[in-house]
């Protein structure tokens, strides 16, 4: 299979019915609701690279994070995984074990009953990987490449700080040696400081053993550390899609141009911000045209009718009407 | 020299737990000008909510001041009884805290609770109250304040219903308000927002603010000052430019050096390695010298206090005799 | 075990003296019952050492008392004190029993109506609605009569041990299936239990080895208040006559017995039974109370 095209996701949706209970729905006269928590996004991620998703809360990131891994089917398109249905391929354990997932909250994602060695060995069992006495030497292993001692393994995950466990989260994930690694805000749990030991871990891991990551972050500046291309989304889409550097040296779409003005300066140069106004609006009930365009300079009537489509500019992908018509440069 | 408002000395909160009394804060002074703004930065545990929730007087039992005092324009108001405390709680000390629905009643609307807060503390009839409440409501940024007047909290958004807790922070005219992480629950953009406003507000109206947050992103455009905690102690305090960009303690310096820039992509950021000790476990002499980079002899068995250190204050041996 | 002496539980009970009163009381009462063939001064079921001779004998502190006996005897002639250790097991027994069923079938319905969600949950929980609104000891009679007309006499009375653990444990279970669910639920969507099905373990696996022990402190708490429950409910249905066959009487049948003699003067027959059962069902809620209020985070 080709390693340009590890990973895609061709035009995947995923709705979520809303709709209050069947008597309620009739007293009220209401229909059914549905929430468009991802709206047709497609994006290929290539062997051993990093595919960051950057939005506020309800963008539906998270969503993403969770159909790549198969914990919830798409409702309209389809997972590519190394060349095959991510479905398909997740009915086979030797391709489950490929995949890997770590999440946002260290204090959720490890059980509290289990000790460290067993939430370690869960993969390691699951895929009989090893037997015997080999399951604890690997879950030692897997304990010291993320920096904790193999004798960490005998205690419960309530004796360790935040940062400790989501080692511990990462060192799970990593037993069953996994090529494709979502990683769901993994340090916006953490201090600062400790963000940053999780973060020089990961990158380090990912050139150690050529892992592909997909990074799911609220964080433009976790996220420039990380990606080597980056997905802007809002309501459900993808507004722009650029490799890191790109991104950064010349954002295109208005939406995120106005995430990195809102981004408060910690160098105090004195730059003057304009915080873009409104509020997201609903998924349940999006705006017509471009999502973007009730709080959005430079929008007209286009956008309020038309939705845009992704196209190239350069290699930024950008769904954006005032770029197409070159309207953007007159700001 | 103006007189500051608000004065902390030598503050130490403990809590009696079985298995001995844990120091959650100790030693803690600072002080606040009227119209300045005083960032307190620190890792989840350092101790910064805790020194807010001792100034508003509302601690979580069983923890409780062991010493120190805390005056507010000359007065001592840490050991006030609960009816005289409440009064300044509203009148002279307004609260903002992270979450908008812990401060909201749900069963009232804006309005009511708006109208309420200031009747109590002034001296000014409900339909006075009631015109000065659209005014706030206008002032924080709500669109059609004279209809959204009569909402209830669930009906505004997130970033709109931290506004409301703005204005009800506001609107008794305190002298000083105590934020705790207040766009810490919101979007980056609802964030730069909510924080513009405070700015302007703070500044138009003269009243300080401690601002407690771990964004150093927002102290570094909003504060004046910054106080940056480390397990229950003050490591450092200075001018706002000083302490991010120069930073004289090396807990300062590894806490600015691990924030990720946005400016540019670095292979490795700087890290601190271990973490913040837990209050069970404060190693003696400097409690940061397991983790420091600079640690000498000295730091392991004497405490250092704040001393000068160029145009901050540190609490750090580095420091002595220079 | 260090461990435990070291814990917050261990704590609050040694902090607590009513706990340890009641706990104290509650052993007694339970090693008294589980051992009454040892501890026992006499058999009452051993028809060949009673004497009705000595029926009827008062306490041994009154005046008629015999030492023989501490606490009298009945019409029969048996040593009350005996009959109330052997009549405590039976209780503690079809109690414990039943609290066992219940627990079990609540436990397992409210995780599977919690993990599945949907259908299977709206199902569940709708037999659990219409199960809550019956009162207990109405479906208990319900079950006996029903076995007793279905099932010839010898038959019934081999069996009617566990017809009343089954009437007393099937009115319970809806109990403990809300509570299971309602943690189910909250467990369902945590974070390790999405890590468990990225990497494909099966529902059944999940939800006995990942959310079964994060959900079992309030089941302890229950199952214990209801322990008092069900031995009041048998002790309930032995006194109406239609719990525990007469051959094997528990604290109830006791009761019922010496209610026959109450205004006849011979009170202690039916007073020390009834004196043992509310000291055990008393002592059994103490504990049960102590251990919720322990349990919870929010009163700590």
């Amino acid at each position: 299979m080709s390693d340009a095209r590890f990973i895609e996701a061709l035009d995947i949706a995923r709705y979520f019915d809303v709709s209050r209970p069947l008597v309620q729905r009739l007293i009220a006269r209401e229909g059914r609701r549905t929430l468009k928590a991802v709206d047709g996004v497609s994006f290929t991620i290539p062997k051993g690279t990093t595919l960051s998703l950057v939005g506020e809360s309800g963008c539906g990131k998270s969503t993403i994070a969770r159909m790549m891994v198969g914990l919830y089917r798409p409702t309209r398109g389809e997972v590519v995984f190394d060349g095959r249905d991510l479905a398909e391929a997740r009915g086979q354990a030797a391709q489950r074990r490929r995949m890997q997932m770590i999440f946002q909250d260290p204090y959720a994602s490890l059980n509290p009953r289990w000790r460290v060695r067993d939430i370690v060995a869960e993969p390691i069992r699951a895929f009989h990987i090893a037997r015997g006495d080999e399951v604890m030497e690997r879950v030692g292993e897997a304990l010291t490449q993320v920096g904790l001692s193999p004798l960490d393994g005998q205690k419960f995950p309530h004796e360790f700080s935040g940062g400790q466990r989501q080692r511990i989260s990462i060192a799970r994930a990593l037993s069953s040696s996994p090529e494709f690694l979502v990683c769901d805000e993994p340090t916006s749990a953490l201090d600062v400081s400790v963000q940053a030991q999780i973060l020089n871990l990961m990158k380090e891991l990912q050139q150690r053993l050529g892992l592909t990551y997909l990074f799911i972050s609220h964080n433009l500046a976790v996220v420039r550390q990380v990606s080597d291309r980056i997905g802007v989304m809002y309501l459900g889409r993808i507004v722009e899609n650029a490799p890191s550097e790109v991104l950064f040296g010349a954002p295109r779409h208005p939406y995120t141009r106005a995430l990195m003005e809102a981004i408060p300066d910690l160098e105090m140069t004195g730059r003057i911000r304009v915080p873009v106004g409104g509020e997201v609006p609903s998924p349940i009930d999006p705006p017509s045209g471009c999502p973007f365009h009730p709080r959005c300079p430079l929008a007209n009537d286009r956008c309020r009718a038309v939705r845009p489509e992704m196209l190239a500019a350069g290699a930024t992908l950008v769904a954006c009407h005032a770029v197409e018509e070159g309207r953007e440069a007159q700001r | 020299m103006a007189a500051p408002l608000l004065e902390v000395r030598n503050l130490r909160v403990e809590f009696p737990t079985r298995r001995g009394i844990l120091t959650a804060l100790d030693d803690v002074s600072f002080s606040i000008e009227p119209g300045e703004i005083l960032g307190v930065v620190g890792e989840s545990g350092a101790g910064k909510s805790m020194t807010g929730a001792a100034i508003i007087g509302l601690l979580e039992p069983p923890g409780r001041i062991a010493r120190g005092e805390i005056l507010l324009n000359g007065r001592r108001i840490d050991a006030l009884p609960y009816a005289e405390l409440r009064r300044i709680r509203g009148r002279e000390i307004g609260a903002i805290f992270q979450d908008p629905l812990t401060t909201l009643n749900p069963l009232y609307s804006v309005g009511q609770q708006l109208v309420e807060t200031m009747t109590t503390h002034l001296p000014i009839t409900p339909d006075e109250a009631r015109r000065r409440a659209i005014g706030w409501l206008e002032q924080v940024g709500i669109p059609a304040a004279a209809q959204r007047i009569d909402a209830y909290p669930h009906e505004f958004s997130g970033g709109m219903r931290q506004r409301v807790v703005i204005a009800l922070a506001l609107c008794a005219e305190p002298k000083l308000i105590v934020a705790d992480e207040p766009t810490t629950a919101l979007d980056v953009s609802i964030q730069a927002q909510v924080i513009a406003l405070l700015k302007t507000l703070a500044r138009d109206k003269g009243t300080a603010m401690m601002l407690i947050t771990h964004d150093m992103g927002v102290i570094a455009e909003t504060a004046d000052r910054v106080a940056v905690m480390y397990a229950g102690r003050i490591a450092e305090i200075g001018p706002v430019r000083q302490v991010v960009l120069h930073a004289r303690h090396p807990y300062s310096q590894g806490l600015m050096g691990s924030i990720p820039p946005l400016d540019r992509r670095v292979e490795r950021l700087a890290q601190i390695d271990g973490s913040m000790p837990r209050l069970t476990a404060i190693p003696p002499g400097c409690a940061y010298n397991p983790r420091c980079p600079k640690v000498f002899g000295r730091c392991l068995g004497d405490r250092p206090d704040l001393m000068d250190a160029g145009p901050t204050q540190a609490a750090c041996w580095l420091y002595d005799n220079v | 075990m260090r461990r435990f002496f070291d814990s917050d539980l261990w704590y609050s009970f040694s902090r607590n003296p009513v706990t340890i009163v009641s706990a104290i009381v509650a052993i007694l009462l339970v090693a008294g019952a589980v051992l009454a063939p040892v501890v026992a001064p006499h058999n009452p079921f051993d028809l060949a050492s009673l004497n009705l001779m000595d029926a009827f004998k008062p306490p041994a502190w009154t005046a008629d008392g015999d030492r023989e006996y501490p606490l009298g005897t009945d019409d029969q002639g048996r040593d009350l004190f005996s009959a109330i250790l052997y009549g405590a097991r039976i209780s503690l027994l079809v109690g414990a029993a039943a609290v066992l069923f219940s627990t079990s079938l609540g436990v397992v319905v409210g995780l599977a109506a919690g993990y599945f969600g949907g259908f299977v949950d709206s199902a569940l929980m709708r037999i659990a609605d219409i199960q809550l609104t019956f009162p207990s000891i109405l479906v208990a009679l319900l079950v006996d009569g029903v076995v007793r007309a279905a099932l010839p006499r010898e038959v019934h009375d081999q069996i009617a041990l566990y017809v009343v653990i089954f009437a007393i444990g099937i009115s319970n279970w809806p109990q403990f299936a809300r509570t299971v669910r309602g943690s189910t639920l909250v467990e369902r969507n945590k974070e390790y239990v999405q890590a468990a099905r990225v990497i494909g373990i099966s529902s059944p696996r999940i939800i006995f080895s990942h959310v079964l022990p994060n959900v079992t402190g309030p089941v302890l708490v229950i199952a214990t208040l209801n322990l008092g429950f069900a031995v009041l409910a048998e002790a309930t249905l032995s006194f109406l006559g239609v719990g525990v066959p007469p051959t094997q009487p528990s604290l109830g049948t006791l009761i019922r017995i010496g209610n026959d003699f109450l205004f006849s003067g011979e009170w202690w027959i039916t007073i020390f039974p009834g004196a043992a059962l509310v000291l055990l069902v008393l002592s059994v809620n103490l504990l049960g109370d102590w251990l919720r209020d322990a349990l919870n985070p929010r009163l700590r």
